[in-house]
C-alpha cells in the first residue's frame, strides 16, 4: 500500500489549495516543498486577488496575512519623455470582502501551507522532488533527496512550478518555447510607511498597483511599482529571447525605469531590500500542457494558468483556482479507485467550467498582442503623442481636430490602418 | 536625467545580491559544458542571467557559479546551444530563500 493517497509536489498556492480540497475529504496528503518554508522560493508581480479563496477559507481576510488593499489601480503608458496614466480609487476595495491585495510570498504561502496542514496534510519542507516513481507507464510517487526518500501515492499533483520537472519527465509539456516565457525582475525597497502614504495618496492598510507598459527599453515586456505597508515593489518582467539578443542586462533595464520622470519620484531615496527573479510562463491557453496521465496532475505555473492579458495580470488566484479543481478531481478519483487519466479527467472539465480555462480561452491571443512590437513599440508613443496635442495649448494657432492629430500621429508612428484595425478585433474578441 | 537609460539610484550588484539570502548546497545545480559554450556566438546567457552568474573569460571560455542562483531558469531556456547549461532544483532547503517577494 502506498504511504499516502496524495503527494503534492510544490507548496505555493496550487499546491496548497489542492492538499486542503484533498484533506478535507478525509485523504492523506503529503505536501512537498524544496524551499526551507513555503514561498521562500516564489517570487510575483504584486497582487492577490483573493475571492477564490472564499469557499476554502471563510473570512480568509482576517487571517492572510496581507501587506495592504488595493484601492488605487492604474495602467501607466510609458514613453522616455512622457506618461498616460489611467488611475482608477474605489472605497470599495478597501473593505471586505476586498479585491485585491498586496502580500509578501514567503508570509502568504507559509499561511495558506498552513491552512492545508490544519486540515491534515504532512508538510514535509526542504525536500525537493527528484524525478517520478512509475510502474509502466503509471505514475506511483515521487522520488525525493531525503535519505529512503521515495515516497508512494496512489497520485501525484505536480504543482512544481514554472520549471515543472515533473511534467517535462511525464512527457505532458508541448514542444519548447521561450517566447512563452518572460523573466521578471524586482527590487523590494524600504520607505518610511507614512513616505509611502503621502506619494501615492493613500492611508491606513490601501495601497496601489500600477501596471506599465512601456519603459523596458528594446526588450518587449513591462512593468509594475505597487506597495507594502513599509516597503514599495518595483520590476519589469523582459521577453526571453527578445532580452538575450540585446546587450541591457535586466537590472539595468529595472534601473531605467525607476529613472522614468514619472516613476523617479515616486521611489526616490528608496532603500533595496532584496532584489528578486522568477520566471513567468506567459503563453496563456496555447502553451497549457496536458493536464493529466496516469497518476499524475499538473496545476497552478507548471500548467501555465498564469494569466498575463495585458490589463489583467493574475497569477495566484488561477493557481489556487487549478489547484482547487485538481484537489477535487483527485478525491473523486480517489474515491472511485480509479486514478488513471480517464478516472482523472473530471481535472480538465473543472478547469473548462471554472475561469481558470474560461478566462485563458478567452484572452488567448491577448498574450501575444501585448508582447508583439506594435503594442510594445509604436502604440504607446502613437497614444501618448496624440495626448500631448490635444492639451497643448498652440496659440495663436487654432486648436486642431482630434481626428486630425489622431491620422497624423498614426502616420507618423508608421502604423498601417489593416495592422490597428486587426490588434483593435483581437482586443475586442478578448476583452469584450 | 529625463530619459530611459539612466541608471540612478542605483548599488553595485555586489551590494546588489547581498540583499538576497543564499543557503549555498555543497554540490552545484548548473552544470555547463565549455566545450559547447566556446564555441557559441550569441552567448545569451550573459546578458540574461539576473544574477549575472555567467561571465565570459579573456581566453573565450565562460566562468558561471551557481551560489547566487535565483533558481529561475531563464538559463537553460535562453541558451540556444542544446545540452550547453544542464540545471535541476538545489538539494532541499538549499540555494535562494526569500524574504519579501
Amino acid at each position: 500500500m502506498p504511504q499516502f493517497d496524495a503527494v503534492v509536489v510544490g507548496a505555493g498556492p496550487a499546491g496548497s489549495a489542492a492538499a486542503v480540497v484533498l484533506a478535507r475529504a478525509g485523504r492523506s496528503v503529503c505536501l512537498l516543498e524544496r524551499g526551507p518554508f513555503p514561498g521562500s522560493k516564489n517570487m510575483y508581480g504584486g497582487v492577490v486577488y483573493g475571492r477564490i479563496l472564499d469557499s476554502l477559507v471563510p473570512h480568509w481576510w482576517d487571517e492572510a496575512p496581507i501587506q495592504r488593499w488595493v484601492t488605487r489601480r492604474a495602467t501607466m503608458l510609458l514613453t522616455p519623455t512622457q506618461a498616460l496614466t489611467v488611475d482608477f480609487r474605489t472605497e470599495a476595495w478597501g473593505q471586505p470582502p476586498y479585491n485585491g491585495a498586496t502580500a509578501y510570498r514567503p508570509d502568504f504561502d507559509s499561511w495558506f501551507a498552513g491552512v492545508a496542514q490544519d486540515a491534515g496534510a504532512v508538510l514535509l519542507t526542504s525536500t525537493t522532488a527528484t524525478g517520478l516513481l512509475r510502474d509502466g507507464t503509471r505514475v506511483v510517487g515521487v522520488r525525493t533527496d531525503r535519505p529512503d526518500g521515495d515516497l508512494e501515492a496512489h497520485i501525484v499533483i505536480a504543482c512544481d512550478g514554472v520549471n515543472s520537472f515533473l511534467a517535462k519527465e511525464a512527457g505532458l509539456l508541448p514542444p519548447f518555447c521561450a517566447a512563452n516565457y518572460t523573466v521578471g525582475v524586482k527590487e523590494t525597497l524600504a520607505l518610511p510607511r507614512e513616505v509611502i502614504d503621502e506619494r501615492f495618496g493613500v492611508r491606513g492598510r490601501h495601497g496601489v498597483d500600477f501596471e506599465i507598459l512601456g519603459g523596458t527599453q528594446d526588450v518587449p515586456g513591462g512593468g509594475f511599482l505597487y506597495t507594502n505597508l513599509d516597503t514599495l515593489a518595483v520590476g519589469v518582467v523582459l521577453k526571453l529571447p527578445a532580452l538575450a539578443a540585446q546587450s541591457k542586462r535586466p537590472e539595468e533595464i529595472v534601473a531605467g525605469l525607476k529613472a522614468h520622470p514619472a516613476i523617479a519620484p515616486l521611489v526616490e531615496g528608496a532603500e533595496l531590500k532584496e532584489y528578486s527573479a522568477h520566471l513567468i510562463p506567459e503563453g496563456g491557453f496555447g502553451m497549457m500542457p496536458a493536464l493529466s496521465t496516469d497518476g499524475m496532475l499538473v496545476a497552478g505555473d507548471a500548467a501555465a494558468t498564469c494569466l498575463a492579458a495585458g490589463i489583467w495580470l493574475e497569477g495566484v488566484n488561477f493557481a489556487i483556482g487549478s489547484g482547487m479543481a485538481a484537489g477535487q478531481a483527485a478525491a473523486e478519483a480517489l474515491a472511485r479507485h480509479d486514478t488513471s487519466a480517464a478516472g482523472l479527467a473530471g481535472y480538465r472539465q473543472r478547469l473548462e467550467s471554472s475561469f481558470v480555462i474560461a478566462d485563458h480561452k478567452k484572452l488567448r491571443d491577448v498574450p501575444h498582442l501585448v508582447l508583439s512590437d506594435r503594442v510594445q513599440k509604436q502604440y504607446p508613443g502613437l497614444v501618448c503623442n496624440v495626448v500631448e496635442r490635444m492639451f497643448h495649448v498652440d496659440n495663436p494657432a487654432p486648436k486642431p481636430g482630434l481626428r486630425r492629430i489622431a491620422r497624423q500621429e498614426i502616420k507618423r508612428a508608421k502604423v498601417r490602418l489593416r495592422d490597428l484595425a486587426r490588434d483593435a478585433w483581437i482586443g475586442a474578441k478578448g476583452f469584450g | 536625467m529625463s530619459a530611459l537609460g539612466a541608471t540612478w539610484p542605483d548599488i553595485s550588484f555586489e551590494d546588489r545580491m547581498a540583499t538576497v539570502e543564499f543557503r549555498v548546497a555543497p554540490d552545484a545545480h548548473i552544470t555547463v559544458d565549455e566545450t559547447r559554450c566556446r564555441d557559441c556566438s550569441t552567448r545569451d546567457c550573459i546578458t540574461a542571467c539576473p544574477a549575472n552568474l555567467f561571465v565570459p573569460t579573456a581566453d573565450g571560455g565562460i566562468l558561471f557559479n551557481y551560489e547566487q542562483c535565483f533558481e529561475c531558469g531563464t538559463c537553460y531556456m535562453v541558451c540556444n546551444t542544446e545540452g550547453a547549461i544542464s540545471w535541476r532544483y538545489p538539494e532541499g532547503g538549499h540555494g535562494v530563500v526569500f524574504r519579501r517577494t
